[in-house]
């Protein structure tokens, strides 16, 4: 019998319609797949595997009467993100020990509404605050992948980290992920698989652990453009519970994949090109224009001048939101609690304990821009930034542009511990410096995996969209997976 | 602009965490990294910019006062660390 874990989603959707296997046995093989694997790679925080044989099981019921949602039976990952009733949601933090919430985050509502199989809870930076998932308080998630002809454990990008290796190991059909400032297009780019950021509205944020509440966006990681898209449009919807939610309807994403690329205007903008940029990455930015040119597309060079101010302004905003919306983690009411002498060393004392490293740096850089007297150098002038920054590609779409091409990250994966990212809190930010300024403009960006560096490792081309134009970033990905083909991982872990 | 260490353990008790003398001095460093990357934006001339207070333009979603939720007491303590009868219980606060 075929490997059912190596179908995309497309195919195991046809596959359970035309009852070749029941979504038991293909949410069993996955099962199977993380109790090999999950003590390598660390992706899964919590597997709920009761839970997604009787999920599977309703499902079949279902498929057996011709009936059944969009995603039926398909097993998936969550990312600790999200809340999930009565299952392990804690956003990979200490301080939220415990906890398991009375409710359901509306995405997560809408994939099983559509019929979709949980398998567990994935692993990820703590709130979502990382480029490598080692901020994680259950450690970090290994990456499949290996440089040619070594041993050595690379990061799988962060923040969802566990999702990205989970879709690239085959522990899951497709994760959902969020992205703050890369979180889902960073990690993708380095574990060969696709992650889609969308509009920022387009997904509710309701029950999605707050980190920056005007940057943070929810979208899938999964192994192909057209699984992505697939995905996307289960997730996506119009939320009262949200006030940021956007009042359009969801289109259908899969009906723009395979649409010719012909006579679309495709913007380069030179502001990406680094200084000290790897060649490799380089040499993939200038395939990816190849491509897109034999499949009939205009490239013009475009000018972002603000692009270098997008990761300072984002290193404000950011910390601000969050020192603001981590102030609920007070030991009172979930989570956490260290006893102190009153009601103030209380809160310190279970701060100090339930936090990580990076979650307090940040929240006291967040604490500081806003302290009185600073708020207008830091905070309004890192708005008056970002003004700026949305102005550029505001200029890009008025001038004609449907999409813009940029590498996704300056490097392959790096090594987990590496002495010289972790030296500097700075270089590691770098790493979201193509991704973040999506983010700050709120405009969807998808990361396609477009080819291997000179150590065999994958990397991947991002393509920034119009507001709510998805539909397009589909299109366009399409073209790219098609000419660059798949990458997979040697499973070493099994 | 910098930090010291005392102005890094101010922060820190607005932030209610608490942290050691050698946590303060090494998150000195730290915080000044991070301040002295975002310094690049002194560079940019913002006269004129209005904040971007939002990136999608559409007027902030209204609905009737009214109640829509409510009489969940039980979920709502439901993952506390320390309740009785619907109450959070926490350390005396008056005397």
């Amino acid at each position: 019998m075929t490997d059912l874990t190596k179908l995309t989603i497309a195919e195991a959707r046809e596959g359970l319609k035309n009852k070749d296997y029941t979504s038991l046995e293909l949410t069993d093989a996955f099962i199977r797949n993380i109790e090999t694997a999950n003590e390598k790679l660390n992706a899964y925080v919590t597997v709920t595997a009761d839970k997604a044989r009787d999920m599977a099981k309703a499902s079949d019921a279902k498929l057996a009467k011709g009936e059944g949602g969009a995603l039926e039976g398909i097993p998936l990952g969550i990312k600790d993100l999200f809340a999930t009733k009565g299952v392990h949601t804690q956003a990979c933090s200490h301080i939220l020990d415990g906890f398991k919430p009375a409710y359901e985050s509306t995405v997560t509502s809408n994939l099983w509404a559509d019929g979709a199989v949980m398998l567990g809870k994935l692993n990820m930076d703590e709130f979502a605050m990382g480029s490598s998932n080692e901020t994680s308080y259950y450690g970090p998630v290994i990456n499949p992948w290996r440089k040619k002809g070594s041993n050595q454990d690379l990061v799988p990008g962060g923040s969802s980290g566990g999702s990205a290796a989970a879709v690239a190991a085959r522990m899951c059909m497709g994760a959902t992920a969020t992205d703050t400032g890369g979180s889902i297009r960073q990690p993708a780019a380095f574990t060969g698989t696709v992650g889609i950021k969308p509009t920022y509205g387009r997904c509710s944020r309701w029950g999605v652990v707050a980190f920056a509440s005007s940057l943070d966006q929810a979208g899938p990681i999964a192994h192909t453009v057209r699984d992505s898209a697939i995905m996307l449009k289960s997730m996506a919807s119009v939320d009262a519970k949200d006030t940021t939610s956007v009042d359009l309807p969801v289109p259908d994403y899969e009906a723009a994949i395979g649409k010719s690329v012909k006579g679309l205007k495709i913007g380069i903008p030179a502001e990406y090109r680094l200084e000290g940029m790897p060649a490799d990455i380089e040499a993939l930015w200038q395939k990816g224009i190849d491509w897109l040119k034999d499949a009939g597309a205009e490239i013009v060079d475009i000018a972002m001048p603000h692009t270098k101010y997008a990761l300072p302004a984002y290193y404000i905003v950011a910390p601000a939101e969050a020192s603001s919306n981590l102030a609920r983690y007070d030991g009172v009411r979930y989570g956490l609690r260290v006893p102190g002498k009153d009601i103030v060393e209380m809160y310190e004392n279970t701060r100090a304990a339930g936090f990580g490293e990076e979650v307090k740096r940040r929240i006291l850089i967040g604490t500081y821009v806003l302290s009185a007297g600073y708020y207008d150098a830091y905070y309004l002038k890192a708005q008056k930034v970002r003004t700026l920054i949305k102005r550029d590609f505001d200029l890009a779409w008025e001038n004609g542009v449907d999409t813009i091409l940029t590498p996704a990250t300056p490097s392959a994966a790096f090594g987990v511990a590496d002495q010289d990212l972790h030296s500097d809190p700075v270089k590691m930010y770098l790493n979201d410096i193509f991704t973040v300024t999506v983010n700050m403009a709120g405009l969807p960006g998808i990361s396609v995996p477009a080819g291997l560096d000179n150590n065999g490792l994958p990397l991947g081309l991002q393509l920034i969209g119009k507001p709510f134009d998805e539909s397009t970033l589909f299109q366009v990905g399409q073209v790219i997976e098609d000419a660059a083909g798949s990458f997979a991982p040697e499973a070493w872990w099994s | 602009m910098s930090v010291d260490t005392d102005t890094v353990k101010r922060v820190a008790r607005l932030a209610r965490i608490k942290v050691s003398e050698e946590d303060a001095t090494r998150m000195t460093g730290e915080l000044n990294a991070i301040l002295g990357f975002v310094e690049q934006l002194d560079e940019v001339d913002i006269s004129g910019v209005e904040p971007l207070t939002s990136v999608v333009e559409q007027t902030m979603k209204k609905r009737a006062d009214g109640v829509t939720d409510g009489n969940k007491a039980d979920d709502i303590t439901l993952n506390a660390p320390a309740s009785e009868d619907h109450f959070f219980m926490v350390p005396k606060v008056v005397e």
